[in-house]
């Protein structure tokens, strides 16, 4: 399904070569079947969550069912509503994680757009290496230094790595030095007011739209994060969706008749990011190489 | 005096949050990481009580074991065709997409975009869990279909196919991400460009080419070698498809080699090393990549 791309290029260009305005079916057709392929797995959970687990096995794919009330009931009535749970700690982790990143990076960012101070670029450099560190090597040592401070299996293990974010530091800087006239800044000081009010009845207004994006950044890769919840959690009352489910996912290798929960857990665990994402679309204008080509 | 003084401070005192918050999950977690993985547990007698086990100097016998360790080159290697597979397709769809996105040939665009984008929303884990039954025969619409037809469809989960099968998910999840990136360097272009090139007599391939492309090169650089680092890491879908087949081994990925030794088999020694092994492939290849491609984009600049 993948690996269409290559010929469908040629005949896609040629008819744009030949028809030097108007429409073309072809890239229509191309768009049409990117959007097919990505809603596949989408339109699946959907209707499969409607199916008993019977069903799940037995009936086409794509036939829908009538039991979606009682999958979620049954998903619901699941060790004393664990995954209602899980819905919760996911927020937790990722709604104050991703507020706590925005202001810290929001924050260092100005930091870095606005002010020269002796180590400005240095500090920009190791922050910018950062980006690159695979979370491979940070888990480890991040399970035992927390380990050390009696901080695994408690919310702090999963929330407290996730406030840093050199991404998010270095998206700030770029929106900081866009969004920010110098000559604002000036004015204010000139007026008396001192570096925190500007940086916060000034700066943070302006920044917002940009700081909005960089918190979708982050909430997304809280929400998404698995490695890390999965190292430092042993509670399951403490799990997010992903790690939650993906457990319950191997239970059901023994217990089949977990699967409709898993299916319907699915469906209910992608509804707020689908709808957080429907909401708010016109933020994510990303280009990461922006800053790459002023610097 | 006092407000000049506190004037040099304030930029520091913006950066003391990020940078406490750096230093102790992001420097220190590396430096005890190098730390650990020169290390070892020495056992006296049979290994009970106090004292009989002491953490000594390893030298660096962890690393010559993790490198000559099978396991781990396999993992590599895997991830190696994964990343092979995964990465052009990925980055060569989501530039198609974001083309087509842009050309005013195109229809149905808004929905398309939405709809591409959509699976960035989804984990990792969830999309594995919805491709993995998508794969499964008994539940998959494809084996229905086929057996419908009378065809014999295989199974995507056997041992030849389920790297394709994991990098499918990864290529599903990853194309909308990448797709809007590159949109919005197109977008970034000012459409009198085309105007020009058009009276020129330039067809839409040719302005695709000689013009969209070399703009968005820099943002199609930064999402390849993201896109180097995702690959290095790949953990979450065959940790989520394992239950569903048996051709997915504890040691599948280098990060799942990492796990096993760090979490399963109390040896975390190995898995700092092979964890600093991944971490220096992963700098040496998105640096080496990025120092390439500026020394080319240099050498055209001369010319």
């Amino acid at each position: 399904m993948t690996t269409i791309t290559p010929e469908r290029t040629e005949p896609a260009t040629q008819t744009d070569v030949r028809r030097a305005s108007g429409h073309s079916p072809m890239a229509t057709a191309l768009l049409l079947i990117g959007a097919v392929y990505c809603l596949l797995p989408v339109a699946w959970v959907l209707i499969a969550s409607s199916k008993s687990g019977a069903e799940l096995f037995s009936t086409f794919t794509f036939s829908p069912s009538t039991h979606l009330f009682g999958n979620i009931a049954d998903l619901t009535a699941y060790r004393g509503g664990l995954f209602w749970r899980w819905m919760a700690n996911t927020a937790l982790y990722a709604g104050i994680g991703g507020l706590l990143s925005t202001a810290v990076s929001a924050a260092a960012g100005y930091g870095l757009a606005k002010y020269s101070f002796v180590g400005k670029q240095a500090t920009f450099n190791v922050l910018l290496a950062g980006v690159l560190v695979p979370g491979v090597v940070l888990a480890i040592p991040q399970y035992l230094l927390l380990a050390k401070l009696g901080l695994t299996n408690t919310y702090w293990a999963v929330l407290l790595p996730s406030i840093i974010s050199p991404y998010g530091i270095y998206l700030a800087r770029i929106y900081a030095a866009a969004a920010v006239p110098d000559d604002l800044v000036e004015a204010a000081r000139t007026d008396g007011a001192g570096d925190f009010l500007i940086f916060r009845s000034i700066a943070t207004p302006l920044m917002a739209p940009g700081l909005v994006t960089v918190f979708l950044f982050q909430f997304v890769a809280i929400w998404n994060n698995f490695l890390l919840p999965y190292i430092m959690l042993g509670d399951d009352h403490l799990f997010p969706l992903t790690v939650g489910l993906s457990g319950l996912l191997n239970q059901g290798a023994s217990q089949p008749s977990l699967y409709t929960s898993v299916v319907t857990g699915s469906l209910l665990s992608i509804i707020p990011l689908l709808a957080l994402f429907l909401t708010l679309q016109r933020y994510w204008r990303v280009d990461l190489a922006a800053g790459a080509v002023k610097s | 005096m006092s407000r000049s003084h506190r004037r040099s401070l304030a930029p520091y005192a913006f950066l003391a949050p990020a940078m406490v918050l750096f230093v102790a999950f992001l420097a220190l977690p590396i430096g005890y990481a190098v730390y650990l993985s020169l290390r070892t547990v020495k056992v006296r007698g049979l290994g009970l009580g106090k004292g009989s086990r002491e953490q000594v100097w390893a030298g660096l016998s962890n690393y010559s074991k993790a490198l000559s360790d099978p396991d781990f080159a396999g993992s590599v290697l895997r991830v190696a065709a994964y990343g092979v597979i995964v990465v052009p397709i990925m980055l060569g769809l989501a530039l198609l997409f974001a083309l087509l996105l842009d050309s005013p040939r195109a229809r149905v665009r808004r929905f398309s975009r939405l709809a591409i984008f959509l699976p960035y929303a989804v984990p990792a884990v969830i999309s594995s869990l919805l491709w993995g039954f998508l794969y499964l025969p008994s539940v998959s619409p494809f084996h229905h279909v086929a057996d419908r037809l009378g065809w014999d469809l295989p199974d995507v989960l056997s041992s030849g196919s389920v790297i394709f099968a994991v990098a499918n998910i990864a290529v599903w999840g990853g194309v909308g991400f990448n797709m809007v990136v590159i949109f919005t360097a197109l977008k970034a272009i000012p459409t009198e460009i085309y105007e020009a090139a058009e009276l020129d007599g330039c067809g839409q391939f040719a302005i695709a080419w000689r013009i969209k492309i070399p703009v968005v090169m820099p943002s199609l650089i930064m999402t390849f070698v993201f896109s180097i680092i995702a690959t290095l890491q790949v953990f979450a879908e065959p940790v989520t498809l394992r239950p569903l087949t048996n051709t997915i081994s504890s040691t599948w990925t280098p990060l799942m080699k990492v796990y096993r030794d760090a979490f399963t088999r109390d040896d975390i020694y190995s898995a700092a090393a092979t964890s600093v092994i991944l971490a220096v492939a992963t700098f040496v290849l998105s640096f080496g990549f990025l120092r390439l491609v500026q020394n080319r984009a240099f050498s055209q600049e001369n010319r």
